[in-house]
């Protein structure tokens, strides 16, 4: 009598449970694999909303710059809007050549974005000629 | 047996009429023009509503995932500031032809926050986000797909004991939440912020849902195949 109490709670609440681990790591070794590697990009854009003295520009280009390091170590790409986004950042900090660089990067690895950058290092030139 | 036949067969069609009642799923989006005019890029705009900024943040990971070109938001909210559009509203009321001059994209993404945050009621700490979105067409101005999602979390349920569940599975629940929230409340970053935990789960369903969600795009492995129409196909 008292075997069959145990098995079944080893039908009712063990199994169940091992079921569970067992698909969810199945199921976890399934899905694809990321196209970009992220490293902090959120969670950086989130912080100069909701805590911009967490994420002045120095910090966000020194971040940026590590997990880009990363990146390549590991051979994967960033996601798009990376170098924009940093080149930006760059532009701010008065380094307009760094920010150049970052700019025709973005532009090389996606072709899409080459109207909106190619008015980014219009308006990159403009401020470079005003401040000669 | 004819009498049987013939009390059965009602009941077999109040059944089905019930079971169709219970689980009327939403009409699929139509994917017409979508698969006509497939974007390469999509130009996110601030969302309206309430949450704005603190939503923004989270939304380039799942469109960049599924294969567009997302343009960098942060970014282009700036650029759209410059360009005499203080607000998030007056970005949505931008003409397409200027959008597409600023920035060359394909498609343009408009989202509204119905619900973002976090409210007391009764006794229990709610959080919600609501998220609803459209993509359009630069070019042609048509809605190439529309789609909504949400996620929602009581605070209380964390602690209380579930006695359906049995006593491990409330174990590891309490580990889970403990660690999950210990670990958001020391983020560096700032991730205090509770409606913001859930952003991910709410895009999830509003990008992902099969059926529902977007085609694959020109950067995802699978694209121009068809995504599957429910996770079990």
């Amino acid at each position: 009598m008292s075997s069959r109490r145990c098995w079944r709670t080893v039908c009712r609440r063990i199994l169940p449970l091992f079921l569970f681990a067992t698909l969810s790591v199945l199921f976890a070794g399934c899905t694809s694999p990321d196209i970009y590697s992220w490293g902090r990009y959120e969670d950086l854009l989130y912080a100069s909303y909701a805590r911009p003295e967490k994420a002045s520009a120095e910090v966000q280009v020194e971040r940026m710059e590590a997990d880009y390091k990363k990146a390549c170590a590991r051979n994967q790409r960033v996601p798009p809007g990376f170098h924009a986004h940093l080149g930006h950042l760059h532009a701010q900090l008065g380094r307009l050549d760094e920010a150049h660089k970052q700019f025709e990067m973005e532009k090389t690895e996606f072709p899409e974005s080459a109207v909106f950058v190619d008015q980014l290092i219009a308006r990159l030139n403009k401020h470079e000629t005003a401040a000669k | 047996m004819k009498r049987r036949l013939n009390k059965s067969v009602p009941c077999a069609l109040a059944g089905l009429l019930l079971a169709g009642c219970a689980t009327t799923p939403p009409p699929r989006p139509d994917y017409t023009n979508f698969r006509q005019f497939h974007p390469r890029s999509i130009l996110v705009l601030p969302p309206v509503g309430e949450g704005t900024y603190n939503y923004l943040s989270t939304v380039t990971r799942p469109l960049a995932e599924l294969g567009y070109y997302v343009f960098p938001v942060a970014l282009v909210d700036q650029i759209l500031k410059n360009n005499g559009m203080p607000y998030p509203g007056d970005m949505h009321q931008t003409p397409l032809a200027k959008l597409a001059e600023l920035t060359g994209a394909d498609a343009v993404l408009f989202l509204t926050l119905n619900q973002y945050g976090s409210r007391y009621q009764l006794d229990k700490f709610s959080t919600t986000v609501s998220v609803a979105g459209r993509l359009v067409d630069v070019r042609s101005g048509l809605t190439l797909w529309e789609g909504s999602g949400s996620a929602y979390e009581d605070s209380d349920m964390e602690t209380e004991y579930d006695s359906d569940k049995g006593f491990f599975a409330n174990i590891l629940n309490d580990i889970l939440s403990d660690f999950f929230s210990a670990a958001i409340d020391n983020a560096i970053y700032g991730r205090s912020d509770n409606a913001h935990a859930l952003c991910d789960d709410a895009n999830k369903e509003l990008f992902f849902n099969p059926g529902y969600g977007l085609l694959y795009g020109p950067y995802h492995p699978h694209y121009g195949a068809e995504p599957p129409s429910s996770w079990f196909e």
